[in-house]
């Protein structure tokens, strides 16, 4: 046996790190999993970077931000295998809320309207709104923006963000410290349970097939122990399929229920995983369709196109100039090649390519594979824009012209 | 050199404070990590932050530190980044640290030292209180048991003691557990 500590926050997509443990993924690939509770990414981030743990779930942006040395110590970290896509939500409180469409449905399926609507709700608001975000380098904050910005926010300067680890946004709403916050589940279904806010976006609305976490490891460390850590993503991937297996659902949220897990009811776990989603306390749920995937269409396949997105928006965003060795040097975080390397053999279906370009599709569409067929679900971004990430540049001057 | 501690248990900040005195420091402000401690902590613009390593705090105080205008010069993590014991040591004790960039090493260095020692010294302290906590509960749960059993066996406080010393040696178990399911039974059968 192996042993080895992932750190990761309690999050519903914990799941795979979780199953794994639980369930005897690891233990049947030789790996004696300890998972390290962590109440906020600082934390997680310190103790992959130092050493404390070998591995840690981790937001996919700050994974790259950490190797591009903007958050703190600088480090090369490897992100082999996604966690999962998608799963987050905005959740708004009821009286910024009240300004935008009353038609809860309408409002997270039609996410154009929906950020015009939240712009104007910003001028009626009696002050800047205040939204918490899990951290400056998150999908989530990076979504929030993206939505936003199409309809003329500037969300640095037309909102007050304030960094939050996610279990403690419900108590800061309730203390009026926010009047909204954007974060993975089950915090928004938690607020919406307790009266608290209203789930007003979706991130798998904003962009539908959406990077969120990544298993990480220091580079060096994921070089020099390539036996370990091709066990360990084989143990990931068949954990992955059976927290995406409907049948299973039940049980995974009795499992992420568990104090030393996430520690929420396991009816506060099952929207995210079932995609039947709250929006609004005592409203029947509403149906979201691929809310949150952890397996199928090769989900946890780091398509460095996708490391090449996030780098994009972080120059967007005037976190980085733009700069050919960094934009090299995140896209090298996501290491398809140790994904193939360690699932080739496993029989998974794997795609023909590294680099796709994002946002192209819009139905189901099998690619180019080996082993099998693989067919990848839409990956439309609301707003129709294609992320070609041989034209960055381009790409990100778009923006401006916005 | 000013230090700004930032901590919720009122404790730990004293035992930290104390130390720091002692050896001479005497800028020391105690933060709590309440809404808007960030805002106070830039009006202090302090050479040195010490904060828990857990505390979910802290990615709220980095992202300040990131945004801030007040605070012109840059903060680090840690004092020495090529100091890999200190780095260590300072994890396992659960000490993290933001020191503002260009401060000498040499000062920095004792500080951390101190925090990680009063760190650890803390955890030992936390330890020591809670098996005291649960010595003297194991007592009071051991001695309700014994006056059940000498109320309903009529047996002596000795006999009683030494009643469920052998049934626990017997049953490999031990005797607090044995008292706990006297007690349970006792109070299912309508007893104290």
């Amino acid at each position: 046996m192996t042993p080895l500590s992932i750190a990761f926050l309690p999050l519903t997509d914990s799941a795979v790190l979780v199953a794994a443990h639980e369930l005897g993924f690891a233990r049947d690939a030789g790996i004696e999993l300890n998972l390290v509770r962590t109440e906020s990414w600082a934390t997680v981030r310190d103790r992959l970077v130092y050493g404390q743990v070998e591995a840690a779930h981790l937001l996919a942006p700050l994974a790259i931000a950490v190797t591009l040395g903007l958050s703190q110590h600088p480090a090369a970290i490897a992100a082999p295998i996604k966690l999962n896509l998608n799963g987050n939500a905005l959740t708004m409180s009821t009286s910024f809320a009240a300004a935008l469409d009353p038609d809860l449905e309408r409002r997270v399926n039609d996410p154009l309207a929906a950020a015009h609507d939240f712009a104007q709700a910003i001028g009626l608001y009696h002050r800047k709104p205040v939204v918490g975000i899990v951290h400056r380098f998150s999908s989530h904050a990076l979504m929030l923006r993206y939505w936003l910005a199409s309809a003329g926010v500037d969300p640095d300067r037309d909102l007050a963000l304030r960094v939050l680890p996610p279990s403690l946004m419900a108590g800061a709403m309730r203390a009026g410290e926010i009047d909204g916050f954007v974060a993975g589940e089950p915090w928004s279904s938690v607020a919406v349970a307790e009266g608290l806010g209203e789930i007003v976006a979706i991130g798998s609305r904003i962009w539908q097939r959406g990077v969120e976490k990544v298993l990480a490891m220091r580079a060096d460390w994921m070089e020099a122990n390539a036996d370990v850590v091709d066990r360990l993503l084989r143990a990931l991937s068949a954990a992955a399929a059976w927290c995406d297996d409907a049948a299973n659902r039940e049980q995974l949220a009795l499992l992420l229920e568990r104090p030393d897990y996430v520690g929420q009811p396991a009816d506060r776990l099952l929207p995210a995983l079932t995609g039947r989603m709250m929006l609004r306390h005592g409203e029947a749920p509403v149906d979201i369709a691929d809310f949150m995937l952890f397996h199928r269409e090769a989900a946890g396949f780091p398509w460095r196109s996708q490391a090449l997105w996030i780098y994009s928006q972080m120059v967007r965003w005037k976190w980085l100039k733009p700069d050919e060795k960094a934009e090299r040097t995140a896209a090298e975080v996501f290491r398809s090649d140790v994904y193939r390397r360690a699932l080739a053999e496993a029989g998974m279906p794997m795609p023909g390519a590294s680099m796709k370009v994002e946002g192209a599709l819009t139905a189901p569409t099998a690619v180019g594979s080996h082993h099998g067929a693989l067919t990848l679900g839409p990956d439309r971004f609301f707003d129709d824009r294609v992320f070609d990430p041989s034209a960055i540049d381009r790409y990100i001057a778009g923006f401006a012209a916005q | 050199m000013r230090i700004v501690i930032v901590d919720d248990s009122g404790l730990r900040a004293t035992v930290l404070e104390e130390g720091l005195r002692e050896a001479g420091y005497d800028d020391i402000h105690v933060v709590p990590p309440q809404s808007g401690f960030v805002a106070r902590i830039e009006r202090m613009a302090p050479d040195v932050v010490l904060m828990d390593l857990g505390s979910p705090s802290r990615d709220t105080l980095e992202e300040m530190l990131t945004v801030s205008r007040a605070l012109a010069r840059p903060i680090a993590m840690f004092v020495d980044q090529s100091d890999e014991v200190m780095i260590g040591a300072a994890i396992d004790a659960g000490v993290s640290a933001y020191v503002v960039d260009g401060l000498r090493k040499e000062r920095v260095k004792p500080v951390m030292e101190l925090a990680i020692r009063r760190f650890n010294a803390f955890a030992r302290m936390q330890t020591e209180l809670d098996e005291a906590k649960t010595a003297l509960a194991e007592r009071k749960t051991i001695d309700r048991a014994k006056t059940i059993l000498m109320n309903t066996r009529n047996l002596s406080e000795a006999d009683a003691y030494a009643l469920l010393r052998s049934t626990a040696m017997n049953q490999n178990r031990r005797i607090v557990e044995v008292a706990e399911a006297l007690i349970t039974a006792s109070s299912l059968l309508g007893g104290q």
